[in-house]
């Protein structure tokens, strides 16, 4: 059933709720066997793009094609797509092995194959011990490991994923996480991501779209993102966590020179800054270093939380602003500390 | 398609479909027959004008004092069985030994029905039952007390049938409110009734206006049981008698479907009051998981 | 807190006291020879309940009871059950307004109704036969099995039908494979709390019911109004032989529907 395609489009696709629009006008093409990540704080429109493109909620303008086939009219159960959703949503009355063997049902497939497929699934996500357990009896990370495989029994077309790991405690979302990335590197399946946790997000992902209140931000790989955010909302949800006002003082190429916490920083601009306009800089904790040098701010230690390696610090610099730092030099509340950033880890944002 | 997606955001569908069967019934059943009867009662058998049969009712002390009499009746029943089941309600609200058995033996009357009601309160609590029997045994009275084929009787009836629903409504919505609000205001210094005056009761209130209006409806269309244990044509004539002897035994159906929008006016003037009051409570979450 | 309590329990040992003597009253004399203003009757027989049995054509009252409690459970689920689905699955304009006139029905005591609606049977020609009684008793019960089915329904998690469109299942396949098994629960409860309800409703049944037509309580309440015609002992016995079905009706709907839970639905720790 799974043939293979070119690209999944989604045009201009829009989507309102009563007065709210959720989604306006998203643009996305996705190629076979990528993994894209939709990410963004709750509300942004992520998981409406998604039950979009399952089918399980009708546009409200725009359209979605498969290669030239439009298939933004055809119902959930004709598009071929898999889905694993936040809470799972296995059938609570079947066990385990005809959850997963549900969907080979829907398509008539020989007995025999089916049963050959299940084991096969069941062996890929490790649960070939559970199979006749009814899904009340297992735990939250075998669930969702029953739902992942309900999902691609049926070799799906594309996997959509509702931000499958949210409901699992810490360390389990780090063992789903890579189990989720071992299964696609070993089938391939294309495969949507919605998550609002930035690190699953480039863990996993070769692509990601950023969204905000139900428009693209940015979209790139994992370092793109990472590295050069496109604007200061999308540096705030990348770990950016420093950011504060500044006006512009020099510009010099790509660099320019701020005015910011009562000091003077060289940093890069992004996107357009001219003189004298409203800037905000963005600083991510990790890019700072306690000491003196080029680049400098100065304040005192608040607040210092000890993460092992690291301590995670928050500086009350000299004109009142309240900056965080991770560093692996001890400090104690009350130290003056001088705190120095590189100039190219220094975002300089149109505000 | 615009209409299609227009539509559809507002959650119109084809699932609305299988409403089709059950509007059909409501509307072709219950409105239709409801505003039918309302137009008759606005065409007197009679004659005369438009209120004709209004007119009479409240003319005629006979019709119009059934008001009353029910009134009489109901209002104290519901007020009696609500009263009633808050403390038994609260004293099994928690996990406590033979609450299944208790509320099981709580919830039998339902089972009785009117007829073996109304013959076990004629039988019991008539002149020669055990009931006077007792009382005049241990000389309590002098002469046997007269409970039945009066308004006693009707209200006992009311009791015995109202209570159980009044009970089991008081007990789902006490267990509906988190204990551990209790708790907490325990930690905070509340002794026991304080607890329940002012942390349970107040959630509870709501609640009760709810079980309060359903009994009182219940009690306020009071039918066989004012034949059977009542003063029929006397001091039990209820509302509904008027309603049924009009339309049925005098086949005067516009002067009973007139008699029974009244009695349905007076239920929606009572029950929209305690509502009203209800509104003027406090109706959130009351903390219960589920 | 203990004298409290004590008055509490004391009041419901009376009420309970008091409701055990009206029950045993009624049952001691439906299995008396005879008994006139004594502690205890002069003699105990079941000759009454062969007596009601013949006299009273229970029989036949009897198989009318079960006709048009079945009928009704039947039809009611069959049109309340979808009507429920809509409700809880889709806001839609005018949603309120259903509701309120689904809520109509139950709030409102079936004397209002019930006479207006008599009337409009009549004039059809549906009353005074068994169909009469079916279509009347239907009107508060199809509203109660959309009312707890609503709640009930919406406690299914929609997205589980979200998935099994997703595995490919098309809307039949949705309804019995997926829907279909998590509902048997809810309207098992329904259909319980339905027939207790028909089996036990006196003034619809009263009102449109025609000779032959007359479920257990009607002809119950027409032997005991014409009383003097029949032995006040087989009435009683009538009477035993009604609250002995009810009961047993309350207790399977007790093993299906906990009480405490008419409105909260609460998971209690078993």
């Amino acid at each position: 059933m799974s043939d293979g395609f070119a690209s999944l489009r989604m045009e201009n696709v829009r989507r309102v709720f009563g007065e709210q629009t959720a989604l306006r006008g998203l643009d996305l093409s996705i190629s076979g066997g990528e993994f894209v990540a939709l990410l963004g704080p709750s509300g942004c429109g992520k998981s409406t793009a998604l039950n979009c493109l399952a089918g399980l909620l009708p546009l409200s303008g725009g359209q979605i094609f498969l290669d030239e086939r439009r298939i933004d009219l055809l119902p959930p159960e004709r598009r071929d797509f898999g889905m694993v959703f936040q809470n799972y949503a296995l059938f609570p009355h079947m066990s385990v092995r005809r959850n997963v063997g549900f969907g080979l049902v829907m398509r008539r497939v020989a007995r025999g194959e089916r049963e050959r497929r299940v084991e096969q699934a069941l062996r890929l996500v490790r649960l070939t011990d559970h199979a006749h357990k009814f899904p009340a009896q297992l735990s939250g990370g075998q669930q969702q490991r029953v739902a992942i495989a309900r999902a691609i029994v049926v070799e799906p077309r594309v996997v959509l994923m509702d931000e499958p790991l949210s409901n699992l405690d810490a360390a389990l979302r780090l063992e789903m996480r890579t189990e989720i990335r071992r299964l696609h590197q070993e089938l391939g399946l294309t495969t949507v991501y919605v998550t609002h946790d930035q690190e699953e997000a480039l863990a996993l992902a070769d692509r990601l779209v950023v969204l905000r209140e139900g428009e693209v931000q940015q979209i790139g790989t994992p370092e793109e993102v990472y590295a050069s955010p496109a604007n200061r909302y999308v540096a705030g949800f990348m770990g950016y966590r420093n950011v504060i006002p500044a006006a512009v003082s020099a510009v010099a190429g790509g660099g320019v020179v701020v005015r910011a916490a009562g000091a003077l920083l060289r940093g890069v601009a992004q996107g357009g800054v001219g003189g004298g306009v409203d800037v905000v800089v963005a600083v991510r904790p990790s890019d700072v270093a306690v000491g003196e040098g080029e680049n400098a701010l100065r304040g005192v230690v608040e607040i210092v939380e000890y993460h092992g390696r690291e301590q995670a610090v928050q500086v009350r610099l000299d004109d009142g602003t309240a900056f965080h730092v991770r560093t692996g030099t001890r400090l104690a509340p009350g130290d003056p500390v001088a705190l120095t950033v590189p100039a190219q880890r220094v975002l300089v944002f149109a505000s | 398609m615009k209409g299609r997606h227009w539509l559809a955001e507002r959650g119109v569908d084809r699932v609305l479909l299988l409403l089709v069967p059950g509007l059909v019934f409501v509307v072709g059943l219950f409105a239709y027959p409801v505003l039918y009867g309302l137009q008759l009662s606005f065409q007197p058998k009679e004659g005369g004008g438009f209120f004709e049969n209004y007119v009479r009712f409240f003319a005629d002390p006979y019709l119009r004092d059934t008001i009353w009499i029910t009134l009489r009746l109901a209002l104290p029943a519901a007020l009696i069985n609500v009263v009633a089941s808050v403390p038994v309600a609260y004293r099994l609200r928690g996990r406590v030994r033979g609450k299944r058995f208790l509320t099981t033996v709580l919830v039998v009357p339902i089972t009785l029905g009117t007829v073996l009601t109304a013959e076990g309160l004629i039988g019991y609590l008539g002149p020669v039952g055990w009931f006077n029997k007792i009382l005049l045994g241990i000389g309590l009275i002098d002469e046997p007390l007269r409970l039945v084929h009066n308004y006693w009787g009707v209200l006992f009836s009311l009791i015995i049938t109202g209570f159980p629903f009044a009970f089991l409504l008081t007990l789902s919505y006490l267990s509906g409110i988190d204990p551990s609000l209790e708790k907490a205001a325990a930690t905070l210094g509340a002794d026991w009734w304080r607890r329940f005056r002012y942390v349970t009761l107040p959630l509870l209130a709501p609640g009760l206006a709810i079980t309060f209006c359903l009994t009182f409806v219940l009690a306020f269309s009071v039918f066989p049981s004012a034949y059977l244990v009542g003063l029929p044509q006397g001091e039990t004539r209820v509302i509904s008698i008027a309603a049924y002897e009009s339309a049925f035994r005098d086949s005067d159906y516009p002067l009973g479907s007139a008699i029974a929008m009244i009695m349905a006016v007076v239920m929606v003037v009572v029950v929209g009051l305690v509502l009203l009051w209800r509104s003027t409570l406090y109706r959130g979450a009351t903390g219960g998981k589920g | 807190m203990r004298p409290g309590a004590w008055l509490v329990w004391g009041l419901v040992g009376f009420f309970l006291v008091n409701l055990l003597g009206l029950v045993l009253a009624v049952v001691v004399n439906s299995l008396s020879v005879e008994w006139f203003g004594t502690w205890w009757p002069n003699g105990l027989t079941t000759a009454w309940y062969a007596t009601a049995w013949r006299e009273m054509n229970l029989l036949e009252v009897l198989a009318v009871t079960v006709q048009v409690s079945v009928a009704v459970v039947v039809a009611s689920v069959a049109i309340g059950v979808p009507t429920a689905y809509a409700l809880a699955r889709r806001n839609f304009p005018g949603k309120r307004l259903v509701t309120l006139l689904f809520l109509l029905p139950i709030m409102l005591p079936p004397m209002t109704y019930g006479i207006p609606l008599a009337t409009v049977l009549y004039k059809f020609d549906l009353a005074g036969g068994i169909v009469g009684v079916i279509v009347a008793n239907l009107v508060p019960s199809v509203p109660f099995v959309v009312l707890t089915m609503t709640p009930f329904i919406e406690q299914i998690d929609p997205r589980i039908e979200a998935a099994a469109r997703m595995c490919g299942a098309r809307t039949l396949s949705v309804f019995t494979r997926v829907l279909a098994p998590l509902l048997v629960p809810g309207i098992l409860a329904a259909s319980i709390l339905v027939l207790v309800r028909t089996v036990g409703m006196f003034e619809l049944t009263f009102l449109t019911a025609g000779p032959g037509s007359q479920t257990l309580v009607v002809s119950l309440y027409e032997a005991m109004f014409s009383a003097g015609i029949r032995a006040q002992q087989a009435v009683d016995a009538m009477a035993v032989i009604y609250t002995g079905s009810m009961l047993v009706l309350l207790v399977i709907a007790l093993r299906f529907v906990n009480p405490t839970q008419l409105v909260t639905r609460l998971k209690e720790p078993a």
